[in-house]
């Protein structure tokens, strides 16, 4: 496809967690838990009267039907903060130093006083009924291959609670996730190429690994904003896997160039969607289908000149019809039939010729049907109606949700614009130059930077130093070189897998901190262990809280001199000198696994390697 | 506008207001945006910008320049007047405000919240209420209420008597919270009612869409429409937004400086407790005054002259003299436990007795009764003429001593009434179930 003439225009918005001692405005840590919940909470929003305030009754009932939430709440682990029972405390200073720190390092302006606001958002996901954010910094930018992409905002918001359940009753959040600091960054949509907005999410997020940010699965979401010329913008929300991108960008530009076409067959055709919604029990009273049986009515809709149209396929097994579908899902249904499927599901063919004759479709118009309540099938063909007509101008301005195979389906309408004011409750935080010099001149190094730096300067593989930048080693692994005198791939390979291997084992690796491992470290710089015992101390460190020289000595890995290790092989050499006599110098194999077993972590591998060549030596 | 000193001075010499679009240059950068007003507390360094993108900033401005876009028009709030009919069904019910914002409304645009006061306004933004009820509002007061005085408890007696008088089957008085069990036992000696008078408030600012207000004026509406003819305070149950505790208003007190749930009832049970508009009662052998039962009365006379004075180790007895030096009409101590204070300070009570000036003596303990006479201070005290104020909350003796000075200038009398049970302030048997409720 050729992206610059179908004018495609990409931006970017990446949410990031930091790893901050503390929630954003409450000394709660920025854990999640899966504890028993201890309390659970039940609160109602009501959305507050704006400039327009007529008295909408049946909105407020609405509103007053959907807005009642339960959250789940502990005694430790959340506070009266989230809990919306307690005033935010004073912003977190160490959120905004690593939210300025990521702003320099995306070479922005840091702004010189930071506001917090409120931003109006009733879906229960915070429990004031709003976020409260605020701008920390503007006009940055990045250097890609494909040219130069603006950074516009970085703002320092509080994360949402956590939604745990969705059922009848209405929704369950916990608040444990509620507050935790987040960094917002947003592009301007100046990507142009699909390859070109992996390379800038994964420059960002190269950027945001560099500094003190939450890792693993949820700590981070790419939205990403999608228009082409003759198309709309979409978001695409939690686009999760960055090689997936481009592939989900095609997806897209495939499914406006579609809707594009289908704009255009509608307006020769002379589409037109009448308001008309028709009651079709009486075709489907003796129906075989089995969804539409057990459904308590089934109404229909005609769609003039979309005959054929609701069949087509936009992205990869999802047709115009899903659209329309996804629309009426909001309402409850869990689906709709059109003409351009059936007869299927049991439908017959001389049901749906009665169905196109009832409601008096020609050829060229499709019908739907839905199967449900009287109600809820009126509300959700209504939905399809308004979803059809809008189908006449092509693409909808929409917010979608990344689906994990590169496709996408409709959320909700794109936001408004945000409904903010200040937060009162948070004093105004000046940030003052000098501030913003100090944090511009330590500037921590970026991923690849550190890693091609630590193999020029220490020799490590490329394996080793990739794993020590992303396990956030490297800091460690120069703090034990520059103090004790062991190989370098032992410490690297100790703090790159050997940890994270003894935690895997279940070892209590929290309680150690980086002395105790360079305590092991002088073990070994002293000839007191063995490079292959580090692990097992480390272990015994771990679980039984004592020194690592007691460790040693109550596993009996402390080295033994080489005058009893030589012993000790020639005791093995001796009792083996049949099978010796026997295979020669092939006997070496199953000594040295002996000598080892015995020796294990209490002798070097070397000596013992070469002691046992030696002896057999004699024999043969 | 609340711009001061360098700032100010910026504004005039550019001829630009709050409103307008600008364009602020600073060496490194350019913002533009609307300017918004700064809170009066804030520095002059500083101008507040609303960006597109809704977020405010505040940019220094030792080295701006500033220009002009575009002249903002002053944003101002109109609403269409209400036009409810009566529903000649329902009950009257009026809402009395005496401060702080029953409802709020929000200017999108700029970011202000404009506190809305009037009857309209708060149906506007609570219109259920009128499924309870025919609603009529007033504002008395525009205050926060820590800035409450004992005459304004007079005043908004006055006023809740005069909508009973034209006809209210019931008033809600929107209160602030930090005094509004102060106002509630004022009221509960002042008036005497033939209708329910429920105090309300909320703990969360109505221009929040977690705001507590619309449930505890849901249910204090439900009460003012209730059996009940006394002064009671109406709050969340609970941190849930699912029911309210009807409160005795002389036996009530705010316990929590941020909690929904803050008002409990102390040394007794709350009177109901309400969910969905339906009403329960806790405790069946509580009795209270029923509708119609009294006639309208206000006893409006009171003394505010009154010492309200905490015991501490280390007190020393000057406190006393400095009050009664001062003309003190009333002192009321909060003493330690059972109702002390250190022996040393008994002379100096002697001599506030001595000159006619009644001392009465509570607890800060809060919860029990208190009982002089079994350690020896105590009955040093009470050989002194201390009044015991026995399981009366420290801040409703307080209210009722200012009121029964009122009543009489002459100690006997004044005693008497201190002794005596006027508005469920002073309860004889201590429940196993009346603590920490």
């Amino acid at each position: 496809m050729d992206w610059d003439q179908l004018g495609l225009k990409m931006g970017l918005e990446i949410h990031q967690q930091l790893d901050s001692k503390s929630k954003l405005f409450c000394p709660c840590s920025c854990n999640l838990t899966d504890k028993e919940v201890e309390y659970e909470i039940l609160r109602n929003l009501r959305p507050t009267q704006s400039e327009l305030g007529k008295i909408d009754r049946a909105a407020f009932e609405e509103a007053r039907r959907k807005l009642q939430f339960k959250y789940q709440a502990y005694s430790h682990e959340t506070c009266l903060v989230e809990a919306d029972e307690e005033p935010p405390h004073p912003l977190n200073e160490e959120a905004l130093e690593l939210a300025s720190i990521i702003a320099s390092l995306l070479n922005m302006r840091i702004v010189d006083e930071f506001h917090t606001m409120r931003k109006q958002v009733i879906d229960g996901s915070n429990t004031g009924g709003f976020q409260r954010t605020g701008l920390v910094a503007t006009d940055g930018f990045l250097e890609t291959p494909h040219g130069t992409v603006k950074i516009e905002n970085l703002c320092l918001e509080e994360d949402a609670a956590r939604r745990i359940e969705t059922n009848q009753d209405g929704v369950t959040f916990r608040l444990d996730r509620l507050g935790i600091p987040l960094v917002e960054i947003t592009t301007d949509p100046s990507i142009h190429h699909p390859e070109q907005v992996k390379e800038v999410a994964y420059m960002i997020g190269q950027v945001l690994r560099s500094t003190r940010v939450k890792r693993g699965l949820g700590t981070i979401r790419q939205d990403l904003n999608i228009s082409i010329k003759e198309g709309a913008r979409v978001e695409i929300k939690g686009v999760q896997d960055l090689d997936l991108m481009p592939e989900m960008v095609e997806r897209e530009v495939q499914r406006q160039i579609k809707l594009v076409e289908i704009k255009k067959e509608l307006k020769d055709r002379h589409a037109n969607i009448p308001d008309k919604i028709y009651d079709v029990n009486e075709i489907f009273a003796e129906t075989t289908s089995k969804i539409i049986a057990s459904a308590p009515c089934v109404m229909a809709i005609k769609l003039e000149g979309f005959n054929g149209l609701v069949g087509i396929e936009l992205q990869p097994g999802r047709r115009l019809g899903t659209e329309f579908s996804s629309y009426a899902k909001k309402l409850g249904v869990s689906g709709i039939f059109h003409t351009d499927e059936l007869p299927a599901y049991g439908i017959t063919e001389e049901e749906v010729i009665r169905l196109r004759e009832f409601t008096q479709a020609s050829e060229n118009d499709a019908v739907i049907i839905v199967a449900h309540e009287k109600d809820i099938a009126f509300a959700a063909l209504e939905e399809v109606q308004r979803r059809a007509r809008m189908a006449l101008d092509g693409v909808v301005e929409e917010t979608r949700k990344a689906l994990p195979d590169g496709n996408s389906e409709y959320l909700r309408p794109l936001p408004t614009s945000s409904r903010m004011y200040l937060e009162t409750d948070i004093p105004l935080f000046a940030i003052d130059r000098d501030y913003v010099e100090k944090i511009r001149s330590n500037l921590p190094e970026l991923p690849q930077e550190k890693k091609e730096r630590i193999i020029k300067e220490y020799g490590l593989s490329d394996d080793l130093a990739g794993q020590l930048v992303r396990r956030n080693k490297v800091e460690d692994f120069e703090e034990i070189l520059s103090q004790i005198k062991v190989d370098k791939t032992v410490v690297a390979s100790l703090l790159a897998y050997s940890l994270r291997e003894l935690k895997r084992e279940g070892h209590n690796m929290d309680a150690l901190d980086l002395e105790v491992i360079k305590d092991v470290l002088v073990l070994l710089e002293e000839g007191k262990v063995s490079k292959d015992a580090l692990s097992e101390i480390i272990g015994h460190v771990a679980d039984h809280g004592v020194t690592p020289l007691e460790a040693a000595q109550s596993l009996s890995l402390t080295l033994l001199s080489e005058d009893d290790v030589a012993k000790i092989i020639e005791e093995i050499v001796t009792k083996n000198e049949d099978m010796i006599k026997e295979r020669g110098m092939g006997a070496m194999g199953p000594l040295m696994g002996m000598a080892m077993k015995e020796l294990k972590g209490k002798a070097d591998g070397k000596l013992v390697n070469t002691l046992l060549r030696e002896n057999i030596q004699k024999i043969v | 506008m609340n711009y001061q000193g360098s700032a100010k001075e910026l504004l005039e010499s550019t001829n630009i207001s709050i409103g307008d679009t600008i364009k602020v240059i600073k060496k490194d950068i350019s913002y533009e945006g609307m300017l918004l007003d700064r809170a009066e507390d804030a520095d002059d360094k500083h101008l507040v910008l609303k960006m597109d993108s809704g977020y405010n900033i505040g940019i220094e401005i030792s080295e701006a320049s500033l220009e002009l876009i575009k002249k903002g028009e002053k944003p101002k709030i109109e609403l269409a007047a209400l036009d409810i009919e009566k529903d000649m069904e329902k009950p009257d019910i009026s809402i009395i405000s005496t401060g702080g914002t029953v409802a709020s409304i929000i200017d999108y645009k700029t970011g202000a919240v404009h506190p809305a006061f009037t009857a309209d306004d708060l149906l506007r933004a609570n219109p259920e209420l009128l499924d309870q009820a025919n609603i009529k509002g007033k504002a008395i007061f525009n205050i926060l209420s820590e800035n409450m005085k004992p005459e304004y408890w007079v005043k908004a007696a006055h006023s809740i008597a005069d909508e009973i008088n034209n006809g209210a089957d019931g008033v809600v008085v929107a209160h602030g919270t930090d005094t509004m069990h102060y106002t509630a036992a004022a009221l509960s000696f002042i008036l005497e009612s033939p209708v329910p008078v429920v105090l309300t408030g909320a703990q969360r600012s109505s221009d929040r869409p977690s705001s507590d207000a619309f449930l505890n004026l849901i249910n204090s509406v439900a009460a003012a429409k209730s059996d009940m003819a006394e002064v009671m305070v109406c709050m969340h149950a609970t941190n849930d937004d699912s029911a309210c505790l009807l409160h005795q208003g002389t036996k009530v007190r705010k316990m929590h400086t941020s909690r929904r749930d803050t008002f409990r009832s102390i040394n007794t049970q709350p009177l109901a407790r309400i969910e969905n508009g339906r009403m329960e009662i806790l405790d069946a052998e509580k009795t209270y005054k029923k509708r119609g039962s009294f006639e309208l009365k206000v006893n409006d006379n009171i003394e505010p002259n009154v010492a309200f004075i905490k015991s501490f180790p280390g007190i020393e007895t000057d406190i006393i003299d400095y009050h009664l030096d001062k003309g003190v009409k009333g002192i009321l101590l909060e003493g330690t436990g059972l109702g002390h204070c250190p022996d040393h300070m008994v002379p100096a009570l002697e001599r506030a007795t001595d000159s006619n000036v009644p001392v009465v003596m509570t607890s800060q303990c809060m919860y029990g009764k208190i009982n002089m006479n079994v350690y020896s201070t105590g009955r040093r005290l009470l050989n002194a003429g201390v009044i015991p104020g026995g399981d009366m909350l420290p801040e409703t003796a307080f209210v009722k001593l200012i009121w029964a000075l009122g009543q009489s200038d002459k100690l006997e009398e004044v005693k008497n009434i201190m002794l005596t049970n006027i508005a469920g302030e002073m309860e004889e048997k201590s429940s196993l179930d009346h603590f920490l409720l």
